[in-house]
């Protein structure tokens, strides 16, 4: 069951995603942005934490997920400690992902080479 | 002026001639309806370099080198290169001018590049200026689409109304009838009789993917005005060819005629919809230079020597777009211009 | 200069008139099939997530935070390493937003402009585009960070 919640939530999120990609003329760069600043606002908003709740993995691992965890860890960390927590408090929340995509992302760069046909 | 027909064509009564032409075309092209007609198909994308900038570079050499060839003229005999691509400060067409020792003159018309140098080319040998002249353009998907949209490896869906940038080149030798030194030169029979200088039209389409409407409305501007300076209908020529319009712009073209009173019949095709098969998977058609250039000087010509054709209307495209003003939100201006390439003196 | 900006409003107002006639002639995106495709990807993606944040608290007995990290750090390596070889785009032809919207298209997003420009070298080539599509989002993402904190301040 909980698999079901996870499965709908992601699938539903993605397709809020193809819609967008679809019907407007937003690119995919303008889009990642729009959903990561919304799962932010959304969190402060507290309306997110129940969607995670609900849907786990499903809600945690789209972008708005990572708005959220950010919003989330700099919320945790001023209420904290203070002024400082609010400028430390995302960016470590999601630190471990951040450097993987730029260390593993870079590493992946040097290996490999553009290809031409898909 | 009395060379000047209305106010945007030009004759040429020394009509200079086309003794050379060569089509070299990529991978996706070579596996595509019009395989036939190039001359030289690459195997890899890549051409060898190390990268994809050299690899167009190479590609425009080649069908510059065949070209020649395929006019018996050596680079040596040649007054003027005139080309052009889509790459920023025309790098490939800079590039490879480097290496030909050529006189050169760069030109940037987007995707019209091939006709706007066979005009140039053509007023050169008709005023005496050259007695002969290579054109040539090129455009290459790998260099074209991380330059104007996506890099190649990032996921993203291509909408219906794009376009696929052909990995193509194309390279024409002009000559005239008499050489520097006053000898006669052996000429050819295809000759370049009459040009349309196409005006910038901007209808007003910000989306970088609809290509083929943003210059629809310029080919018919174009159209229009050489049938009406010309004095002549759809129905005098044996093809009618657009540049790169695609599916969508072909018919938004088509449709735009028909509105005019000036309706174009079974002769007219478009360069973008016929490069490719609907199996290929490229939504709208091709584009870029490479596409009008190798599709006129690899097909038109030939279909010339073998006498299918005796008159053909040639108009490549152009979208005036640049990254920087795509990304500040403005409109892209369209332009055409048009070639009347003829067959003289009958069948054989 | 009102009439400048009358003659601005026409020209707008034509090009929308044009537009709109253009897409007469354009095909329509498969909406439904497309939507169908990012729904069940999305939806793939996120399941496979839980089974391995579930697996990870469960046989490896980690902590469920440190699980969920695991995850994220799995899936954009996995993201990347499928880029590399080149098959994100082919894949993301399909599945559209299906794996574009996951954390696998900000991976994806970062590694292929850096992939791109790797004959600019490793410090302004692969260094610098590394965040020219994925870029935006970090900076956007990492601001109302901030500002969610700030307004943490004062609740």
């Amino acid at each position: 069951m909980e698999y079901v919640n996870v499965f709908i939530t992601g699938g539903a999120i993605c397709l809020i995603g193809q819609i967008l990609l679809d019907a407007t003329k937003l690119t995919a760069p303008r889009i990642l942005v729009i959903f990561v600043v919304s799962g932010a606002v959304l969190h402060i908003l507290g309306w997110y934490e129940p969607l995670v709740e609900f849907g786990a993995s499903g809600a945690t691992v789209p972008l708005p997920g990572f708005g959220y965890s950010l919003a989330k860890g700099a919320m945790e960390e001023a209420a904290k400690s203070g002024l400082l927590g609010a400028l430390t408090g995302g960016v470590s929340a999601t630190a471990a992902g951040i450097a993987a995509a730029v260390g593993f992302g870079y590493l992946m760069a040097l290996i490999f080479t553009p290809r031409s046909i898909r | 002026m009395s060379n000047r027909r209305g106010k945007q064509s030009i004759v040429f009564p020394n009509a200079p001639c086309i003794v050379g032409a060569a089509a070299v075309g990529g991978v996706k092209e070579g596996q595509g309806p019009q395989r036939q007609w190039f001359d030289f198909l690459l195997e890899d994308d890549i051409f060898g370099e190390k990268t994809w900038e050299k690899a167009e570079g190479k590609m425009v050499k080649k069908a510059i080198d065949l070209a020649l060839r395929d006019g018996r003229t050596t680079e040596a005999q040649v007054d003027l290169l005139l080309g052009g691509d889509l790459i920023n400060q025309l790098m490939i067409a800079n590039y490879a001018a480097r290496d030909l020792q050529i006189p050169f003159m760069g030109l940037y018309g987007a995707c019209s590049t091939m006709t706007e140098s066979l005009i140039a080319g053509s007023v050169f040998i008709d005023g005496g200026y050259a007695a002969r002249a290579v054109t040539a353009a090129s455009s290459h998907y790998c260099t074209a689409e991380r330059q104007f949209r996506m890099p190649l490896e990032h996921g993203n869906q291509r909408p219906p109304s794009a376009q696929w940038t052909a990995t193509a080149a194309g390279s024409m030798v002009l000559a005239g009838n008499t050489s520097a030194n006053g000898d006669a030169l052996p000429g050819g029979d295809i000759v370049v009789t009459s040009a349309t200088i196409g005006r910038v039209v901007d209808p007003g389409i910000t989306d970088v993917n609809e290509m083929g409407a943003a210059m629809a409305p310029a080919a018919a501007s174009t159209l229009l005005t050489h049938f009406k300076d010309m004095g002549t209908s759809p129905a005098d020529y044996d093809v009618i060819l657009s540049g790169d319009l695609g599916n969508i712009g072909k018919h938004i073209l088509m449709d735009l005629m028909k509105k005019q009173g000036c309706p174009l019949a079974a002769s007219y095709n478009d360069c973008g919809a016929i490069m490719y098969s609907s199996e290929q998977d490229v939504h709208s058609g091709g584009s870029g230079c490479g596409c009008s250039a190798s599709l006129f000087a690899g097909r038109v010509i030939k279909e010339m020597r073998q006498g299918r054709i005796k008159r053909a209307l040639l108009m490549s495209t152009g979208a005036l777009l640049s990254t920087i003003s795509a990304g500040q939100g403005e409109s892209i201006p369209g332009i055409a211009h048009a070639v009347v390439i003829e067959r003289k003196g009958g069948q054989q | 200069m009102s009439k400048a900006g009358e003659s601005e409003q026409k020209k707008k107002q034509k090009a929308k008139e044009y537009e709109a006639y253009a897409k007469e002639f354009t095909p329509k995106p498969a909406y439904v099939a497309n939507g169908i495709k990012a729904f069940l990807t999305g939806g793939a993606i996120c399941c496979a997530a839980f089974a391995l944040q579930n697996w990870l608290t469960g046989s490896m007995q980690l902590e469920e935070k440190d699980a969920k990290t695991w995850v994220t750090v799995t899936l954009i390596c996995t993201a990347q390493l499928l880029t590399g070889f080149g098959l994100f785009d082919s894949i993301a032809k399909f599945a559209g937003a299906g794996c574009i919207v996951p954390i696998t298209g900000f991976a994806n997003a970062m590694v292929s402009p850096a992939i791109e420009y790797k004959k600019e070298g490793p410090v302004l080539g692969v260094g610098a585009k590394l965040f020219s599509v994925a870029g935006p989002v970090l900076v956007c993402g990492i601001f109302v960070s901030i500002i969610a904190g700030i307004i943490q301040l004062f609740r």
